[in-house]
């Protein structure tokens, strides 16, 4: 019943793993479909090596976390030993990033072969460089980057947008353009500001954060609907989805798969799991046959 | 919350030439903000943040203790600070020790004796009998013999060079007691080349063992990945730092290598 198809993808539900969350090691993504998720993305990597912020490099706040992790990760060469450990017959995302269209095909076509699809990180909102929400936010740029990589392979290739701009959906029908195969929305949301009061001084090494967890539920659960309404590829929603009930949110929304990631922080792995045990009933009671029939159901 | 609460610096300890004992105020309201021995804090300097154990659990005065070894920049700056001064600690994380029968040892190697000594608090308050065998490199460096000698713990002394007690590494004065002494559970927290040692050991011995790991923390909430040993992907931050002989046998990386801040793995 949970079974569904994202670009031409068979998944066993509709969760995945967030980009960014347990995904550094070929053994934690394995742990986490074995949890549960219908599909696992890495953690965000580039060509060279990164070891990203100094610590704090997260903290919580009411409602989720903000972090600047700054992208860290050991670089495309080693990234692909990883890649190569992922147990057979999981479905794989591999997100990348990068400054440059070139870097980004570079990226791409280097580990095609290993991945299912790939998630194209133009929206990370504490990167350093020109990497990140510094693409995801000019549309010409989205478009190029997308672009560059839809040229250079044949695998399936996923957008993940900021929510941190002015017009979403221009950006969202940009990257359509350029030949994304699907948008994942969002990326963490701010970025954010902590501050200890004992001491005046932002908690985080970076001091701004991208904000994530519940409290960014109800932007991220718009953004899905105001695109959906925009373009004609699947949209995968993710941001603060914590229990069944925001999977529903997001799907009748037009979501056709969810990511999770800081619920993690909460509730384990086991989070995949118990979502989609109470999807299944949720289905059942309300009489759904498949994951399709619920997207974009609020739209009607 | 998982924001550092900043503390006001209570006491400092000078344990040893290289290692300090910070002492701070910890309310004990009986929830996950009572510390376990074998659980750590991140601590936050205002410029940097490190996992450090709990050596010191306090209910009754309520306080809390981290002990702190001069390793490099982050450790050295702490060195630098006085009673009064303030640091930012967030958790308790992780899972602790637990305590199964009624005869234990405990193996500390270095800074290692960090948890070991909570744990050895813990279990005699509770009418455990503990050997303890702490270990160093030298007589000058070895860690809180004097604080567990008081708590009634048997505590053996080793040292590399022989200033103090048996002369020889941990590993072999373990093996040693093992001859004549059988243990219904062993703890140990050290470099991890020790405590691979101490792991074929107790193998052998059949000694249920808690080995208290580490690994490059940022996070310390389970969502970084960080801090994730092959093959299971377990965190050490969550899952860990402690686990059980069966668990860590589960854990191909231990005593081979570990994880850089970039994610690149280091060598033993
Ligand atoms: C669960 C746990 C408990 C620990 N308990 C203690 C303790 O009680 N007392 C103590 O002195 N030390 C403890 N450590 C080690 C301590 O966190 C670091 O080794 C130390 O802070 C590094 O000091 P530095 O930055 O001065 O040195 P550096 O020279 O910068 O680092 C030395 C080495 O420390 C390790 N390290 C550095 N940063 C981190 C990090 N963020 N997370 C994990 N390891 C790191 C790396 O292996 C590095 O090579 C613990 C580590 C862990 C994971
Ligand atoms: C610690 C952490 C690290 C993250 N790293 C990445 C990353 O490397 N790449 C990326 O595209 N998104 C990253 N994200 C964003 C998440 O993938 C996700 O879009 C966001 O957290 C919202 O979802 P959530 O509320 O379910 O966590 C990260 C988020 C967190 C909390
Ligand atoms: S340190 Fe981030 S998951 Fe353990």
């Amino acid at each position: 019943m949970l079974e569904t198809e994202l670009c031409g993808i068979k998944l066993k539900n509709p969760t995945m793993l967030a980009a960014g969350i347990m995904g550094s090691t070929a053994s934690s993504l394995n742990w986490v479909y074995r949890c549960g998720a219908g599909a696992v993305i890495t953690k965000s990597f580039s060509i060279q090596p990164n070891f990203g912020y100094k610590n704090p490099t997260t903290v919580e706040v009411s409602g989720g976390v903000i972090n600047a992790i700054g992208l860290s990760n050991p670089g495309l060469e080693t990234f692909k030993k990883e890649l190569q450990s992922i147990d057979k017959g999981i479905p794989k995302l591999a997100s990348i990033y990068g400054a440059s269209p070139d870097e980004f095909a570079h990226l791409a076509t280097s580990i095609e072969d290993m991945v299912d699809m790939i998630e194209l990180n133009v929206s990370c909102p504490h990167a350093m460089g020109g990497c990140g929400a510094a693409i995801g936010q000019d549309p010409e740029l989205t478009y190029k980057v997308v672009n560059a990589v839809k040229k250079s392979v044949s695998v399936p290739v996923v957008a993940k947008l900021t929510p941190n701009v002015t017009d979403l959906t221009e950006i969202a029908v940009n990257a359509q353009k350029g030949g994304a195969d699907a948008i994942t929305l969002i990326n963490s949301l701010g970025p954010g500001l902590k501050i200890d009061i004992k001491t005046a001084k932002p908690i985080l090494s970076n001091g701004f954060g991208g904000m994530s967890g519940p409290a960014i539920k109800p932007v991220a659960l718009r953004c899905v609907f105001e695109v959906y309404a925009a373009v004609n590829v699947p949209i995968i929603g993710v941001g603060g989805i914590s229990n069944y009930q925001d999977a529903v949110e997001f799907l009748y929304s037009g979501a056709s798969a969810v990511q999770i990631g800081t619920a993690i922080m909460y509730n384990g792995p086991e989070i995949f799991a118990e979502i989609c045990q109470g999807l299944e009933k949720f289905m059942i009671e309300h009489k759904f046959q498949n994951i399709d029939e619920m997207v974009g159901l609020a739209h009607v | 919350m998982h924001a550092p609460n900043v503390l006001e610096i209570k006491k400092i300890i000078e344990e040893s030439e290289t290692v300090k004992t910070l002492i701070f105020d910890w309310k004990m309201d009986g929830t996950e903000n009572n510390p376990q021995p074998g659980q750590f804090m991140m601590v936050w300097n205002f410029e940097d943040e490190k996992p450090m154990s709990i050596s010191l659990i306090d209910p009754i005065e309520e306080k809390i203790g981290i002990s702190i070894k001069k390793v490099g920049d982050f450790t050295q700056q702490i060195h630098e600070l006085e009673e009064g001064d303030q640091l930012g600690l967030r958790g308790p994380y992780g899972r602790g020790f637990e305590i199964k029968g009624s005869k234990i040892l405990a193996i500390g190697g270095g800074i290692g004796m960090a948890p070991i000594a909570s744990f050895v608090d813990h279990a005699q308050k509770r009418g455990v009998h503990v050997d303890v065998i702490s270990a160093s490199m030298t007589k000058n460096e070895l860690l809180f013999v004097e604080r567990m000698k008081k708590t009634g713990a048997h505590v053996l002394t080793c040292t590399d060079d022989g200033t103090c007690g048996f002369q020889g590494f941990a590993t072999d004065r373990v093996e040693g007691l093992l001859k004549d002494s059988s243990y219904d559970m062993a703890v140990t927290c050290g470099p991890e080349l020790m405590m691979k040692g101490i792991f074929d050991m107790v193998d052998t011995h059949h000694i249920p063992t808690q080995f208290s790991m580490e690994r490059y923390m940022k996070c310390a909430l389970g969502l970084c990945g960080q801090c994730c040993v092959d093959n299971e992907g377990w965190r050490i931050c969550v899952e860990g730092p402690v686990f059980w002989s069966h668990e860590l046998k589960m854990i191909k990386e231990f005593g081979k290598y570990h994880r850089d801040a970039s994610g690149t793995r280091n060598y033993y």
